[in-house]
C-alpha cells in the first residue's frame, strides 16, 4: 500500500488497544532518551534521520517484515523522507506520524468518567504524549473546566458539540511543566478564571481566587466543586471535590507516584505541607472518593479507554508515596529526584504573563515529558 | 564576532530534514578543515546539527543567532577523522559468554551500570565499575585479561569499551543485548 500518513489519535487508538507497533524514531539520540511514544506493545528502533539521508539499506535487516512501521520524527518532514526510503525497499505498510512528536505532545483523548448524581458528566482529557490530565464537568448545559492545556479548542469543540457551555476554567495550581489554557479559555468564552492566590502572586493579569470555603456550582446546584486548600506541590495546590464523588488532586497525588514538591526551589519548606496534604488533610477524606490526578507518569496507569482513576482507599494501600515513615518521606522528596521539565522556568513565567511567547516557541517549551511526580 | 567561512549555505525557510540534507550534501564539496556557515530558520537545525556532527565526525563549532536567523558553523573533518564505525566492533552475545562461564574460564565480566543497577541482579563474579568513573577506575583492570562488558542493553558497555580500547585493553569485548535479555544465572546483593 504504500506510505500513509496516520494521525495522533490514530496511534493513540493502536497504543491503548494494545496492538503490536513498530516504531523507527528517527529523531537523534538525545531527543529519543529524553521522550518517546511508549505503549505496552511498541517496539522502538531510534536512528536519526541523518543517518538516513542516502536510504535505509544499513536498518532493513533489523526492522520487521510481518507488522506496520511507524516512522515518527519531530514534526514530519524526515519521517516523510525515510518512509519513502523504506517504500523504496520494499516495505509495504509504512506509516508516518502526521505533525510528529509535536502533534503527539498534543493530541488530547477525551473519556468519559462517569456520571454526576444530577445527570451530568465528567470527562478526562488524556494527554497522552506529555501526560497531562484535564477534566470538563459538565451539568445542565454549564461546565468546568479544569487544568486545561493551551491546545483550547479541544474543550470548546467538545461544549460544542454537546451544546453546553464553558462557564469556569481553573487551575489547581501554577503549572510547571505546560502552559496553562485558561487564559485563553477565558477569552474565547467569557468563562471565569480561577487560581490559587498563594500561586498568583506574581500574576500579572485579573483572575477570581480559587479559595477553601468557597465553593463553585455548576448546572444544577447540587453539582458543586469544593476548593480543598492542599499545598505541597506548589505553595498554592489546590484539590477540588466533585460531587462528593472525584477528587481532584492535580500534582499532589498521582496513582503511582506522589508530587514533586521542588519545581518552585523550595522542596525543602514544601516537603511538610506535602507530607501534611497527604498523611493527614487527604487522609480524613472519605476512602471511597475516586482521585482523578493532573498527570500520569507511564502507560501502565491507563485504564482500557486510556482513564487514569484510582479509589482513594486503594492509594492509601498501593501507592508508595502514601506508606512512607518521615524520614523516608523526607528522602524520596529531596533525592535523586527525576530532571525538571523542560524550560519549567519560562512555563511558570508564561503561566503567570511575565512573559508571552508566539505558538511555536510555546510548542517547543512544552516538548518532552511532564515530570511532575517524583519518580521519573 | 566575525567569522571567517569558506562557504556559506542558505537553508532559511526550510524545514527538518532540508537543513542538514543540504549540509550533508554540501560538506562533500568542501576541503577538509574548511568552515561552512548554515543559515536555518528551523529551530529543531541546532540539536540535529549537533547530533550530526557526533554521528558523522565533523567538528561543530557553534551557532549564532540574529534575528530569528540561526548560524551553525561546522568544520569539515579529514578522512582519518570521520567515523567510519560508529559502534564498537568486537561483541559477543549473551549466550556466548554464558557458554565461556559455564565452562569455567577464568574471564572478567565488567558492569558498567549504576551501582543500583548491578546491586539488583548481576552476573555471578562480575565487577562493578559505572561508565562514568571507569576512566579514573581503568587501573583497577588487568590490561592482559579477557574483558567482557556488560550494561543493560549494551550502550553504555559500547561506550565503555572503546574508552578501555583507547587507553591499550586489547581483549575487550562488549556482551550485547546484555543484562536486559540475560537468561544466565543472576547474583544480587544481599
Amino acid at each position: 500500500m504504500g506510505m500513509k500518513l496516520i494521525s495522533a489519535k490514530e496511534v493513540t487508538e493502536k497504543v491503548l488497544s494494545n496492538k503490536a507497533l513498530f516504531i523507527l524514531d528517527v529523531r537523534n539520540e538525545d531527543a529519543f532518551s529524553d521522550w518517546k511514544i511508549e505503549g505496552e506493545q511498541v517496539e522502538h528502533l531510534n536512528v536519526p534521520y541523518f543517518d538516513l539521508i542516502d536510504g535505509v539499506d544499513e536498518i532493513v535487516d533489523q526492522l520487521p517484515k510481518d507488522r506496520d512501521i511507524l516512522v515518527v520524527c519531530a514534526k514530519q518532514g524526515s519521517s516523510e523522507m525515510v518512509g519513502e526510503h523504506l517504500v523504496d525497499a520494499g516495505f509495504e505498510d509504512v506509516f508516518v506520524l502526521e505533525g510528529g512528536m509535536k502533534s503527539w505532545s498534543e493530541y488530547l483523548n477525551p473519556v468519559k468518567i462517569g456520571d454526576l448524581k444530577d445527570g451530568g458528566s465528567i470527562y478526562q482529557f488524556v494527554r497522552i504524549g506529555k501526560g497531562c490530565l484535564s477534566y470538563f464537568i459538565e451539568s445542565n448545559g454549564e461546565v468546568i473546566v479544569v487544568d486545561s492545556t493551551r491546545t483550547v479548542d479541544a474543550y470548546t469543540d467538545f461544549a460544542k458539540e454537546r451544546n453546553v457551555t464553558i462557564k469556569h476554567v481553573l487551575d489547581t495550581h501554577l503549572h510547571a511543566d505546560h502552559i496553562s489554557g485558561g487564559r485563553l479559555l477565558q477569552d474565547r468564552t467569557g468563562a471565569t478564571y480561577y487560581l490559587p492566590p498563594k500561586d498568583a502572586e506574581e500574576v500579572q493579569f485579573d483572575y477570581e481566587p480559587l479559595i477553601e470555603g468557597k465553593d463553585i456550582s455548576v448546572g444544577n446546584t447540587k453539582v458543586k466543586a469544593e476548593p480543598l486548600y492542599t499545598p505541597g506541590h506548589t505553595i498554592g495546590s489546590t484539590s477540588l471535590i466533585v460531587d462528593d464523588q472525584y477528587l481532584l488532586t492535580g500534582d499532589i497525588l498521582f496513582v503511582e507516584s506522589i508530587g514533586r514538591p521542588d519545581l518552585a526551589g523550595k522542596a525543602g519548606v514544601w516537603a511538610d505541607d506535602l507530607r501534611n496534604t497527604l498523611y493527614d488533610k487527604y487522609k480524613e477524606l472519605s476512602h471511597d472518593l475516586i482521585v482523578l490526578p493532573a498527570h500520569f507518569g507511564s502507560v501502565s496507569e491507563l485504564g482500557d479507554q486510556g482513564q487514569v482513576q484510582a479509589k482513594l482507599g486503594d492509594l492509601y494501600e498501593e501507592n508508595a508515596g502514601l506508606n512512607m515513615d518521615e524520614k523516608e518521606f523526607r528522602r524520596a522528596v529531596s533525592e535523586n529526584l527525576p530532571p525538571q521539565p523542560n524550560a519549567y522556568q519560562e512555563i511558570r513565567q508564561t503561566n503567570m504573563g511575565k512573559i508571552n511567547p508566539n505558538d511555536e516557541d510555546q510548542r517547543e517549551m512544552e516538548i518532552g515529558p511532564n515530570r511532575c511526580a517524583i519518580h521519573g | 564576532m566575525t567569522i571567517q567561512t569558506d562557504h556559506v549555505l542558505d537553508a532559511k525557510g526550510l524545514a527538518c530534514p532540508m537543513p542538514i540534507v543540504k549540509t550533508k550534501k554540501a560538506m562533500k564539496d568542501l576541503e577538509s578543515g574548511q568552515v561552512i556557515e548554515v543559515q536555518a530558520t528551523d529551530k529543531g537545525s541546532l540539536a540535529d546539527i549537533q547530533a550530526w556532527a557526533k554521528s558523522s565526525g565533523h567538528q561543530y563549532l557553534g551557532t549564532t543567532e540574529e534575528a530569528d536567523i540561526l548560524k551553525h558553523y561546522l568544520r569539515k573533518a579529514s578522512e582519518s577523522e570521520v567515523k567510519e564505525d560508529k559502534n564498537y566492533p568486537h561483541v559477543i552475545k549473551n549466550d556466548e559468554l554464558q557458554v565461556k562461564l559455564d565452562a569455567g574460564e577464568k574471564v572478567t565480566v565488567l558492569d558498567v551500570r549504576e551501582p543500583a543497577e548491578y546491586s539488583f541482579g548481576h552476573i555471578p563474579g562480575a565487577k562493578s565499575i559505572p561508565l562514568g568513573e571507569l576512566d579514573n577506575r581503568a587501573d583497577e583492570l588487568d590490561k592482559k585479561s579477557e574483558i567482557y562488558v556488560v550494561c543493560r542493553t549494551g550502550n553504555r558497555s559500547d561506550l565503555a569499551s572503546k574508552q578501555l580500547a583507547d587507553k591499550g585493553f586489547e581483549n575487550v569485548k562488549n556482551v550485547v543485548q546484555g543484562m536486559v535479555e540475560w537468561s544466565g544465572p543472576i547474583e544480587k546483593d544481599q
